[in-house]
């Protein structure tokens, strides 16, 4: 698990010791944050333009006089990314020409004719009438794909049998258009290296002829530090009008994008999010700049939850927790359940916790695995009654259970304890999942942070009070609580089946 | 090969299954098939300049950037500007921050001159890529003509999958050699036409399922292969859809597939389980290798599209962090555009600035 910027910060400038952002550690904290942009696929030379702007605006006297300034530092971070992903931001143009012509280029495999087909399906949406042209006479099969999308959305493509000249493809199919009142064309190009002058000519000439209104260059959110150099030629030889970031439903930090929006100043104009027809959405540079610096990822979560997760399970214990009825049983389904979803240190590092350090979360993911199997004991240990209701437990009980599965009546009760504020916090989780249902996002995010923040409280308070000792015995008690009560919550979230939708990242 | 499996750090557990007693003990026999064409009785050596010569572009860049700095043929250490040139350039190549850090501190540690730079990066590069300490076989894809041979491909969507088997079986097929291609991707539009087309080029046969059981095709093919006997030297190639590592169920239904194989395949057979990464790929690779390795026990890596601008650095960095050997190399969309991957002639054509 890659570390985040903030626990880089929070190494260098050890905040909450009292030691300050000075213009002597500035060079320190500035090399985390060059790191962790790298470490996110930024292009070496945008990391290096990047850092000076946030050296000057984190010179002024707001982040070194802050007495938190490893957080400040990071908000300065995040906010020049949202400023520098937004600043060019452009919707699609769909209003110019008759028809509207919109050409779709980029590398081999980016993803091109899938976009394609997306886009297609949203201008439909929208009530107009697209075209699509396949003008990928290269690969195999490549105007099979085209026709296939076609027919699956039902949306007409172009296409001439066995030809390999581009230019007429588009021409007749541009003519075929006109004839028929097509509002919007879409032409798919065949992939090509930057570098292959033969192919960038092909496409130039068709740029030429048809002066398309948006020529959308795809980039894969995987590309490393060659998206650069990729973005710069496209853009030089033809001018690109906006581009569309694709697989951003992976794990990849998709720091490309900060590379190519700079080195082109044009906008990024609408992100990949599945590999089906429904997966294109317009793009938010807060929630991208949130990802490049790994300040976790929420969205991932929930659709991993999503692939994860027994549909009809979680809606049944769901259902438990709205009436408060979530039992012990559930507890043990759920762990199952989240099992699959990754290791807990992977979870946690997913959730965007404030203050959540590395350290803190292998610590907790440690003990977890292993506590997780000491509550599974105890929860052997106990009657089926007991289980449903764990309030009937109370001291002869839990001496009882603790003989069972070999620990103590306090590790019984203190387990006993979590669940409860478990409970408690999946009502928390389960309103912001409500919320979000019915687009209340701004609530849904609310709840959440609410939510987030009591749980991280109790803990630290716990801690807190109960002393150094108790604190390391306070965080195995975990397992069951970051993030795994919410997750029954999560795969009836809107949107998340096109992997949007869901406000928080 | 089988030397992968006894590895302490093999991945994945479900590697125990294929690996019978019978076979971790025995080694095929096996004959060099590489590129046919390449016209080289050894065939090595022809896929050498292959490679050098797909890696023009990829050259252009790492040593070249460092030329001026290190220009100088006197013996003093590299300054403090050098070493950070040296350290962007491993950056700029996708090596990552650490593997690029690590290395210029060696370098500093050494008091390198510019001199031994050039030497000192081959050294620990080869090192890197286990071409050193590992059998020379290391990097070479296995292949035993006494038993069957199956090579699964996956990897991340648009990687080049389905190219490579294209270029795969045309070079079994050049070899005389029975090559069965299951048609594993029943997800992506025309995923079927697209290896149809590549097998009837390579002139391999295909097996397709009317469902979308990606499993029955691997079941079905590796029957197929068995059905007349005698599989000695025969090669199944099964191709995937291309998932993203954080898909559960995607990667769960690789497993199934996985475990279809170890069931299906004959007790002696060569199992290759093949990590499709577009050169260009970033860091994000690293978590491909680690995913796909847990889920399938990955036992190589293919970089495609190294005839573009990328110089691939990050195979360095899968290596090291993942003990995968890097085996075979795409260089062009064209049946014939596939290379041995060859530690040597790779870095030599990361580092070789003026060898063209
Ligand atoms: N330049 C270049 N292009 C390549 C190479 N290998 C594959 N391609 C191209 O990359 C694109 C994707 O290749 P595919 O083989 O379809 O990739 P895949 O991994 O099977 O893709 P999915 O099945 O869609 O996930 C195609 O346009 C190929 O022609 C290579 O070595 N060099
Ligand atoms: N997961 C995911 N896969 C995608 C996305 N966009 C495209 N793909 C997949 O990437 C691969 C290559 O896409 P394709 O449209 O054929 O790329 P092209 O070669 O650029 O036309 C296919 O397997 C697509 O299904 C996306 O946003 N998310
Ligand atoms: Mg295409
Ligand atoms: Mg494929």
């Amino acid at each position: 698990m890659l570390e985040t910027l903030s626990d880089r910060l929070q190494q260098t400038l050890r905040f909450g010791t009292g030691k300050t952002l000075t213009l002597e550690n500035m060079d320190d904290a500035l090399k985390d944050v060059r790191r962790a942009l790298l470490e996110a696929d930024v292009s070496l030379r945008v990391v290096k333009e990047f850092i000076g702007r946030v050296r000057e605006k984190a010179e002024g006297e707001a982040v070194l006089k802050s007495v938190n300034p490893g957080q400040q530092l990071v908000k300065v971070v995040h906010d020049e990314l949202v400023h520098l992903l937004g600043e060019t931001y452009a919707p699609l143009n769909l209003d110019e020409g008759s028809p509207n012509i919109i050409m779709m280029f980029g590398l081999q495999g980016s993803g091109k004719t899938t976009t394609s087909g997306k886009l297609a399906r949203r201008l439909r949406k929208a009530g107009h009438n697209p075209l699509m042209i396949a003008a990928d006479v290269y690969r195999p099969a490549a105007v099979d794909q085209l026709v296939a999308l076609g027919k699956q959305l039902g949306i007409d493509t172009f296409s001439i049998a066995g030809s390999t000249d581009v230019q007429q493809i588009a021409r007749q199919g541009l003519d075929k258009a006109k004839a028929e009142g097509f509002s919007h064309v879409i032409i798919d190009t065949a992939g090509r290296l930057q570098v292959d002058t033969d192919m960038m000519a092909e496409l130039l000439l068709l740029e030429r002829s048809f002066k398309p209104h948006e020529k959308l260059l795809v980039i894969d959110a995987m590309t490393g530090q060659e998206a650069i150099h990729v973005a710069e030629a496209f853009n030089t030889q033809l001018s690109v009008t906006g581009m569309v970031l694709t697989k951003l439903d992976g794990d990849a930090r998709g720091g490309a994008a900060l590379s190519v929006v700079s080195v082109t100043g044009k906008p990024i104009k609408l992100v990949g999010l599945s590999e089906k027809m429904d997966g294109l959405q317009d793009f938010h540079p807060d929630r991208l700049a949130g990802r490049i610096l790994g300040m976790g990822d929420v969205v991932s979560l929930v659709e991993k939850a999503q692939s994860a997760i027994d549909e009809d399970e979680a809606k049944a214990i769901e259902a438990k927790m709205r009436k408060n009825e979530f039992s012990l049983e559930d507890f043990m389904k759920m762990q199952r359940m989240l099992k699959k979803l990754g290791s807990l240190d992977q979870i946690l590092g997913m959730l965007p916790i404030p203050g959540l350090t590395k350290e803190m979360r292998e610590m907790v993911a440690h003990g977890g695995e292993g506590q997780l199997k000491r509550i599974e004991a105890m929860i052997n240990s106990m009657t089926p009654e007991e289980r449903r209701q764990p309030d009937l437990i109370k001291k002869s009980r839990a001496q009882r259970i603790a003989r069972g599965s070999g620990t103590k009546p306090e590790d019984v009760t203190q387990f006993l304890q979590m669940f409860e504020m478990m409970r408690a916090m999946m009502g928390g989780l389960t309103r912001a999942s409500d919320q979000a249902k019915s687009g209340d996002q701004a609530g849904a995010e609310a709840s959440m942070n609410k939510t987030m923040h009591s749980a991280m409280g109790q803990l630290m308070g716990k801690k807190g009070k109960k002393g150094k000792k108790n604190k390391m015995k306070g965080f195995p008690g975990m397992p069951g609580m970051p993030g795994m009560p919410g997750m029954p919550g999560f795969p009836s979230l809107p949107g998340g089946g096109k992997g949007g939708g869901f406000p928080f990242k | 090969m089988f030397k992968l499996f006894n590895r302490s750090d093999s991945p994945s557990p479900s590697s125990a299954p294929s690996a019978t007693p019978a076979q971790a003990c025995e080694k095929p026999n096996s004959e060099t098939l590489a590129d046919p064409s390449a016209g080289d009785s050894s065939g090595v050596k022809g896929a050498f300049s292959g490679l050098r010569a797909a890696l023009r572009q990829t050259r252009n860049g790492l040593l070249g950037q460092l030329k001026t700095l290190t220009a100088d043929a006197s013996d003093k250490p590299l300054d403090a500007e050098a070493l950070e040139a040296f350290e962007e350039a491993l950056i700029r190549a996708d090596f990552g921050v650490d593997l690029a850090v690590a290395l210029a501190e060696q370098a500093r540690q050494k008091g390198l001159s510019a001199r031994q730079l050039k030497p000192f990066l081959r050294e620990e590069l080869m090192r890197v890529l286990g071409a050193v300490s590992q059998s020379s076989r290391f990097n070479e894809l296995s292949y035993g003509d006494d038993r069957l041979n199956i090579y699964f491909v996956v990897g991340v969507n648009g990687a080049g999958k389905t190219t490579l088997i294209g270029k795969l079986a045309h070079r079994f097929v050049g070899h005389g050699k029975r090559v069965i291609i299951a048609a594993g991707d029943t997800f992506r539009a025309a995923a079927e036409e697209q290896l149809g087309v590549w097998a009837q080029r390579a002139g391999a046969e295909l097996v397709q399922t009317q469902t979308n059981d990606a499993a029955a095709v691997v079941y079905d093919a590796l029957r197929l292969a068995q059905d007349g006997g005698d599989v000695a030297g025969s090669v199944v190639i099964i191709d995937t859809a291309g998932r993203l590592q954080n898909k559960f169920n995607l990667m769960e239904e690789l497993g199934k597939m996985k475990r279809i194989i170890d069931k299906e395949a004959p007790a002696r057979h060569v199992y290759e389980a093949l990590l499709v990464v577009d050169a260009t790929t970033g860091q994000n690779a690293l978590s491909q290798a680690k995913v796909f390795a847990q889920a399938v026990n990955l036992t190589g890596v293919a970089l495609t599209k190294l005839d573009g601008s990328a110089k691939g650095g990050i195979a360095f960095h899968i290596a090291k962090a993942h003990q995968l050997p890097v085996k075979l190399v795409g260089v062009g969309e064209q049946i014939d555009d596939l290379k041995d991957f060859d530690a040597v002639a790779f870095i030599d054509g990361l580092l070789d600035e003026e060898a063209l």
